[in-house]
């Protein structure tokens, strides 16, 4: 492999650096490192940010390779400048063996375009009944340290327990999908003044909060960790920040559209901005984005939920939850925070990099994620232009499907390059 | 006027006195006359679309339809692809190939109407005939329209509304358009049957029935689904029909002119007794022969004319 | 003759319009052999007003009271696609009805005879009556339909592009006819016999 070498990046957001690669690997890092074969990229404005890590990516291979595939999840991945993802398992057949994240790991490799990482069901078929072979699937050549019945909430204590109890043994963890189920039959929305006006069932807080508070109570009880999914209350915040100032090992993911967008969106019944957990406040949004800052919520994970057009394309009681992702993630992020001051460059680094890949276990081993940019680290690298702004057209999207919630928006940023162990993944016209 | 009627709350002041206003001439143009059919929507076609059973709105609107001399097409769930599955576009994009004027559409799903209306499917009117536990503007027009002719203008009326709020379609309607007509309303529920977030809504809200009685000038009770007190609304039918329901005791609490309205279909014995429903107060009854001429009123305002667009 | 402040020329006065009105009333009475089973109906707007004023002077005329209503027309009209639906005016048929009575229609302006066609059709539906007569306050050409008036109070020929208005005390506060020519209105009869908003 030729080197590269990357000139006047602002590492983290910092002053102009230039970072030459050689053979996947970052080999010099400063003022004025050159090297005659190297193809010379000018970054020149760009901001260079740790490859970043996605710990939560619905892939639908196998099954629904109609709204996506794990190649063109994982182009889209590396358009978003993601260098790793972490594939949930809700995929039918259901990623609850070895078998099956043993396939989606292999498919991933074989695109090539970002790293894959399989979440393993908790439960067989994410019925919530009995749990899934876990220790198989962390020991299968895919090495499984996530699971998660997202989709669907593991409500029963008693399971909830025992899954927390038992990932302890090759240091997993639990990623909640904090939904009880029966204070959400049915539920269509956020419950609040305008779910009683739409005349569209509500989705209540509480029945996030009750879950994050159960199980935060649960983990610390047997001592293990646990990740809550797509955080989107300011009651879940409240309740995670106590935890953290008990020093109770929970961590917490926030999506990009629960930063940004509003339940208010939902008034004209476009399905497009149907997804679960529901668009809440502009309240809940303002502690979602404090919570990012101070650190109470660890990451930012996309939940790129794909669907085909048939699944928005009809009235909202019939249409799926769920919203692409990948591709927007760091516009948004850039737009929701680092432009309102809550976070600079080195805070995304964090939240989108450094921590999901340590709450994933995939920061150490032959092949690490969310190191930081530095000599010997491995080069997964995104290069990132934060002058740009762009108009969000959904039929320039890598994924097959179209359910974007930010058609039509404006938003800023755009991943210039992505670069994947040296190699480009994913890079724009503008650059050579 | 407005293209669609998707919401009561679409509707200005203006435009609802229009629709009642013109209701009183449909009325006058036809009571009594041997000849009720009018021209005026010749060679219009008018859709029927109805996902969700509902003989009486569909009759009454197919009556309004064909007095104005529309051609009627009915569309339900049974006995059509609706029932195979076919998704409510490629429906729409049926009925706009057919060449329809106007959709009056019923959909067990709330907002189902707005999505006809605004994603490009169909360039037809739609009316909203009661979307899932959203709205039923019509009916809460044809309850103003009863409500006007016996009581005069409504600013300022005591309309008193009680039952099932949580789930009907005829009270967010009501509410709205009652307030739009500067009405004082009042909600009266169970604090199960009252949506979260009801305080922002332009009324006011009572777990009393017989304390919102007393100074009403109309009382409309809602349907209730004794369904519901399987899913823990209320305990049984029994205790709401004691707390809640209309029976003569409870009527002589009422200034003796007040009127009871309901949109039917009732549970007698559940939320209103035979004896009230039948009682000379009642108007019940004139509650659907006004619904062909507010209706009326409707189609001709929105599918007579050309539309506000096409004429700019 | 006098111009208003827009420019109009008036070619009725008051006095004009009450002469015309007395002559018609008495030829509508000739014409009726006596005031017996006359039924006159006004078309909204200002037609109304006009067939109350004929009334009354018949009554006095004849000494019985006259049956005076109103006849909507809106519903019936052919051109009702050219522009927004319309309110609705009151549509008031006397007790006695129209079957096997004279009916008088009685508007102000006679124009493209639009109107008074879909007064026809309206008539159908509303009963059988012996005969139908017309009166106008002002006609002012350009039929398009084989329509003519029994009475007229005045005959103003006109080009397409003028306006006449009729103002009457009981709609406008003060009676007369005015004939206006705006040099950017070259509306088509086929809208309503009064080429204004």
């Amino acid at each position: 492999m030729t080197a590269t070498l990357i000139q006047n990046a602002r590492v983290l957001g910092g002053d102009p650096q230039d970072v030459l690669i050689d053979d996947g690997v970052i080999v010099a890092l400063g003022t004025g490192a050159a090297r005659e074969d190297a193809d010379v990229i000018d970054a020149t404005g760009l901001i260079a940010l740790p490859g970043l890590v996605d710990l939560h990516t619905h892939l639908r291979e196998p099954g629904r390779e109609d709204a996506e595939t794990v190649e063109s999840g994982t182009r889209a991945a590396a358009r978003g400048g993601f260098t790793a993802v972490h594939a949930m398992a809700n995929t039918d057949p259901v990623a609850d063996t070895a078998g099956v994240v043993e396939q989606v790991w292999r498919l991933g490799r074989e695109a090539g375009h970002a790293d894959v990482r399989p979440v393993g069901a908790v439960t067989i078929g994410l019925k919530g009944e009995r749990l899934a072979e876990l220790g198989a699937m962390a020991e299968s050549a895919a090495g499984v340290r996530v699971f998660s019945d997202d989709g669907v909430c593991v409500h029963d204590a008693q399971l909830m327990r025992r899954a927390l109890e038992y990932v302890k043994a090759f240091d997993g963890v639990i990623a909640q999908h904090a939904q009880e189920p029966r204070l959400t039959e049915g539920a269509q929305m956020n419950e609040g003044e305008l779910s009683g006006r739409l005349g569209l069932r509500g989705w209540p807080s509480v029945a996030e909060e009750a879950i994050v508070a159960r199980d935060v109570m649960l983990a610390a009880h047997v001592g293990s960790r646990v990740h809550i999914c797509h955080l989107s209350t300011r009651g879940s915040v409240e309740i995670v920040r106590l935890a953290k100032e008990r020093g109770l090992p929970v961590t917490a993911e926030v999506t990009p559209h629960h930063l940004l967008l509003t339940d208010e969106l939902v008034a004209g019944y476009d399905p497009r901005y149907k997804v679960n957990p529901p668009l809440r406040s502009a309240a809940d949004v303002a502690a979602l984005r404090e919570a990012l800052a101070d650190g109470t919520i660890d990451i930012v994970a996309t939940d790129h939920a794909p669907h085909p057009v048939e699944a928005k394309d009809c009235e909202w009681d019939a249409a799926a939850f769920g919203m692409l992702g990948l591709e927007t993630a760091l516009s948004v992020v850039q737009h929701a925070m680092v432009d309102t001051g809550l976070l600079d460059w080195a805070g995304v680094a964090d939240r989108m990099s450094y921590a999901p890949a340590r709450i994933g276990r995939c920061d150490g081993g032959d092949q690490p994620h969310g190191r930081p940019i530095a000599v010997g680290e491995p080069a997964n690298l995104t290069l990132v232009d934060p002058t740009t702004t762009t108009t969000v057209d959904p039929s320039a999207s890598a994924s097959l499907s179209r359910n974007t919630p930010y058609e039509g928006m404006k938003l800023p940023g755009t991943v210039v390059a992505t670069f994947l162990r040296g190699r480009m993944t994913h890079q724009t016209g503008g650059i050579a | 006027m407005i293209r669609h009627l998707l919401s009561a709350g679409d509707l200005s002041l203006d435009d609802a006195t229009l629709v009642l206003d013109t209701a009183d001439e449909m009325a006058r143009l036809t009571e009594g006359r041997a000849v009720k059919k009018l021209p005026t929507l010749r060679g219009r076609t008018v859709v029927n679309l109805f996902f969700e059973d509902s003989t009486r709105t569909r009759t009454s609107f197919e009556l309004a339809a064909k007095r104005l001399s529309a051609d009627v097409v009915n569309f339900s769930a049974k006995g059509s692809s609706l029932s195979k599955g076919e998704s409510l576009k490629d429906t729409a994009l049926t009925l706009e190939a057919m060449g329809a004027d106007g959709v009056v559409v019923r959909h067990s799903a709330s907002g189902a109407p707005y999505r006809l209306a605004t994603s490009g499917w169909i360039n037809a009117c739609v009316v909203n005939a009661g979307d899932g536990t959203h709205e039923h503007p019509t009916q809460a027009l044809l309850d103003a329209f009863t409500m006007r002719r016996h009581l005069g203008e409504l600013a300022g009326k005591r309309i008193v509304i009680v039952g099932d709020v949580l789930h009907s379609r005829v009270a967010r309607s009501n509410v709205l358009l009652l307030a739009t007509l500067g009405a004082d309303v009042t909600l009266v529920a169970p604090p199960t049957l009252l949506p979260n977030g009801v305080d922002a809504w332009p009324c006011a809200t009572s777990y009393d029935l017989d304390g919102a009685l007393a100074g009403a000038d109309a009382v409309m009770m809602l349907r209730v689904q004794s369904e519901r007190m399987n899913a823990a609304f209320f305990p049984s039918a029994r205790e709401y029909s004691r707390r809640y329901g209309l029976d003569t005791r409870r009527q002589r609490l009422m200034p003796p002119e007040a009127l009871v309205l309901h949109p039917g279909p009732m549970n007698r014995g559940m939320e209103i007794t035979a004896e009230v429903a039948d009682s000379a107060r009642s108007v019940i009854v004139e509650q659907v022969t006004n619904g062909v001429y507010v209706r009326m009123a409707v189609l001709y305002l929105m599918l007579a004319g050309t539309n506000s667009e096409e004429a700019a | 003759m006098s111009r208003d402040l827009s420019g109009a020329r008036e070619v009725l006065d008051g006095d004009d319009v009450a002469r015309a009105l007395t002559r018609i009333a008495h030829e509508v009475v000739e014409r009726n052999r006596g005031a017996a089973d006359l039924v006159l109906l006004g078309i909204p707007k200002r037609g109304v007003p006009l067939a109350h004023r004929l009334a009354e002077r018949i009554s006095a005329a004849e000494g019985i009271d006259v049956p005076v209503g109103a006849l909507d027309v809106t519903m019936y009209r052919d051109d009702l696609r050219l522009r927004p639906a319309r309110a609705l005016e009151p549509t008031d048929i006397p007790p006695g009805g129209v079957d096997d009575r004279t009916v008088v229609l009685v508007d102000d302006v006679l124009f493209s005879g639009r109107t008074i066609r879909a007064a026809l059709t309206a008539l159908e539906d509303i009963g059988r009556p012996r005969a139908v007569r017309l009166v106008v306050l002002v006609d002012r050409g350009h039929r398009q339909l084989p329509i003519r008036a029994d009475h007229v109070g005045k005959n103003i020929p006109t080009s397409l592009v003028e306006s006449v208005k009729v103002r009457l005390a009981e709609t406008d506060g003060h009676d007369g006819v005015l004939l206006d020519k705006p040099a950017h209105d070259t509306q088509a009869p086929d809208e309503q016999q009064e080429a204004t908003p």
